[in-house]
């Protein structure tokens, strides 16, 4: 392992992690660090415990052993909407968006934790409350503007395709202005080009707004090509860690995929 | 003629009319509003004042059920509380008017959100039976708890409770402008609501509550804020129908009320501000129209006297199923056809 100096500040750590289903272990034991500012990916076939790292981390799921913090703060047990206002957004797998609200609408509701109008002020909407959607509609636009979804601003969120929708999960968690961005399979399902298009946006989201990111991806393409550094899961278990190329040739690594007998994730 | 519609800045983009012909609309709605009172007579008066009392009812249930996605049975009973609040404000504490109406607003908004509790745990059906068993404990309250409410028997507020600077706020004509004043009020309140931090966070509930706590909304708050704030304005329309009508009994609060008022939401338009009152004046209106056909047929087939109330409960169920079947999405959704049909008329295409 390198050394922690060369690497940079530990912004976020996961500790010994344990998370039981039943029966079922979707994480044994998982440590792991996240460093400011680096794009981590997290890899690993079907069923790894990837996606209930990250609804531990959000405060989803609750890890019967084992602490999370961030920036220095243990946020285990702390409640979705506390750890939101930390700085850590996100998206889901499977997109979870507001689906009767327009794009604007839920992008807005990204802003919802930087915003202060409350009941009354926004039953009266007068001046404070006005001022506040105009000012906090201009980021917005920005964002939209960033993630080139300027034609759809005002389309209802449940009738886009599956691509744009996407898109506009990631337009939301923006909206947060997070310090760190966790994505679970931003890509799945799209095109080549749809793909090239979400991996500039994380590359300009990393580089420009300084967001420190967490991919989790199948495309190992795309990993290789964006991620400063990997790391692998399986049944729960952190496999293997390490620079892109250090992670492909790991035999573990290779094992693993192949004991899953799918030529979908070649590496 | 208007292809589409632009805006230059934020603030004209977030209106709420935007075309000539948006705003020529509410100058006639408003002049509508002003003149009716001096050319209707007593009968339509009452309709416009229940229309009214109805509006600010139903907006209130469709903030919850609507816009936050939290089934309520509990309807009626909130209602009650409203309105028995007032009225014990106005008998016991000898409080005015204008001091029970807020009051008792407020007290109702405070006991929605102790029965909206169980909504951070339970949802859909569970909620509302859950919220039915607030309905039948308030009932049961309303009903046994005799010293403070009356019980069974009517509650008569004091006459001195309707005056305010030493003039009387009686009959229909002084309560109209009540009624529509508050409706009024309501109305925009809540307009504003939905296009402010708030009200978005509500509907964020509604659409995906994980996605909601994810970006940072809190739900037990945020809840519990959406039974207050709809138990508000039922509260209010509870309060109002105390003081305008002077009377007050348990039968009017009954389960009965909270389904009619689902069914005037879901017929208005789930979600819409102005489909809680598309739906209000359709449930005022139409047992009217049907009890006045009713009553030509009575005279000239007087047989038909026994059967009639049933003829007109079904008559009533078969046109609310009828329209929930050419437009389940409600009254507010053909009313938007309609206007999207002649916005580019006559080049619709
Ligand atoms: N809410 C849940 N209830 C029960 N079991 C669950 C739940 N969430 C995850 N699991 C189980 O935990 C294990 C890990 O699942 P997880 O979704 O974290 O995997 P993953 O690595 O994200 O997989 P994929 O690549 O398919 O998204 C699986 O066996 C899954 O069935
Ligand atoms: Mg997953």
């Amino acid at each position: 392992m390198d050394g922690a100096s060369e690497r940079g500040i530990v912004q976020m750590a996961v500790e010994n992690l344990v998370l039981h289903f039943g029966g079922v272990a979707a994480l044994a034991g998982v440590s792991l660090e996240v460093y400011q500012g680096e794009i981590l990916a997290i890899i690993g076939p079907n069923g790894a415990g990837k996606t209930s790292l990250l609804n531990c981390v959000s405060g989803l799921y609750r890890p019967t052993e084992g602490r999370i913090t961030f920036e220095g703060e243990e946020i285990t047990r702390l409640s979705p909407h506390q750890i939101a206002r930390l700085g850590i957004a996100r998206t889901f797998q499977n997109i979870e968006l507001f689906r009767g609200m327009t794009v604007l609408q839920n992008l807005m509701l990204g802003r919802h934790i930087h915003m202060r109008t409350g009941l009354l002020s926004g039953g009266l909407f007068w001046g404070r409350a006005q001022r506040e959607e105009v000012e906090h509609r201009r980021i917005v636009e920005e964002i939209i503007d960033f993630l080139e979804i300027e034609p759809i601003r005002k389309k209802v969120v449940g009738s886009l395709p599956y691509g744009l929708q996407k898109r506009v999960e990631l337009g939301r968690a923006l909206a947060l202005e997070p310090k760190i961005l966790l994505l679970d399979e931003p890509m799945a399902g799209m095109n080549v080009e749809e793909k090239e298009d979400i991996a500039r946006f994380i590359l300009d989201i990393n580089e420009e707004r300084g967001v420190t990111i967490v991919l989790i991806e199948h495309d190992m393409g795309v990993v290789m090509d964006i991620s400063d550094r990997v790391v692998v899961l399986d049944f729960g278990r952190l496999i293997a860690e390490g620079s892109p190329e250090e992670v492909r040739n790991n035999p573990l690594v290779i094992q693993a995929y192949l004991g899953q007998g799918s030529g979908a994730y070649t590496l | 003629m208007e292809c589409g519609i632009f805006h230059t800045t934020y603030q004209q983009d977030m209106a709420f009319r935007h075309t000539w012909m948006e705003k020529a609309r509410l100058v006639l709605l408003l002049g509508f509003i002003i003149i009716f009172p001096f050319v209707a007579n007593r009968y339509w008066l009452t309709l416009a004042n229940q229309i009214g009392l109805a509006a600010i009812g139903a907006i209130g249930l469709n903030i919850l059920t609507g816009f936050t996605g939290q089934i309520s049975l509990g309807q009626g009973a909130f209602m009650a509380v409203g309105a028995y609040g007032a009225g014990i404000m106005a008998n016991r504490l000898g409080w005015p008017i204008w001091l029970t109406i807020p009051a008792a607003s407020l007290l109702t908004a405070g006991v929605g959100a102790i029965f909206g509790i169980p909504s951070l745990r339970l949802k859909g059906l569970y909620l509302a039976i859950a919220t039915l068993a607030a309905q039948q404990i308030i009932d049961w309250l309303i009903t046994h708890w005799t010293s403070l409410t009356g019980g069974v028997e009517a509650l008569v507020l004091r006459r001195e409770a309707n005056v305010v600077l030493g003039v009387a706020l009686r009959g229909d004509r002084t309560f109209y402008w009540i009624i529509m004043a508050f409706a009024a009020a309501t109305t925009l309140f809540t307009a504003n609501l939905f296009r402010t931090r708030v009200g978005r966070a509500f509907v964020a509930i509604r659409d995906q509550d994980i996605a909601a706590e994810v970006i940072g909304i809190n739900l037990f708050l945020y809840k519990l804020l959406a039974f207050a704030t709809s138990s508000f304005f039922v509260g209010l329309t509870g309060a109002l129908t105390a003081h305008y009508r002077g009377i007050i009994s348990w039968e009017r609060f009954t389960i009965e009320t909270s389904i009619l008022y689902l069914a005037m939401i879901i017929i208005g338009g789930l979600g819409s501000v102005s489909g809680s009152i598309y739906g209000a004046a359709f449930m005022v209106l139409v047992p009217a129209f049907i009890t006045n056909v009713g009553r030509q047929f009575q005279t000239t087939i007087p047989a038909m006297a026994q059967l009639l109330p049933f003829i007109q409960q079904g008559i009533f169920g078969i046109v609310i199923i009828f329209f929930l079947v050419i437009e389940p999405e409600g009254l507010a959704k053909i009313w938007r056809d309609i206007k999207s049909y002649f916005a580019l008329w006559p080049f619709s295409y």
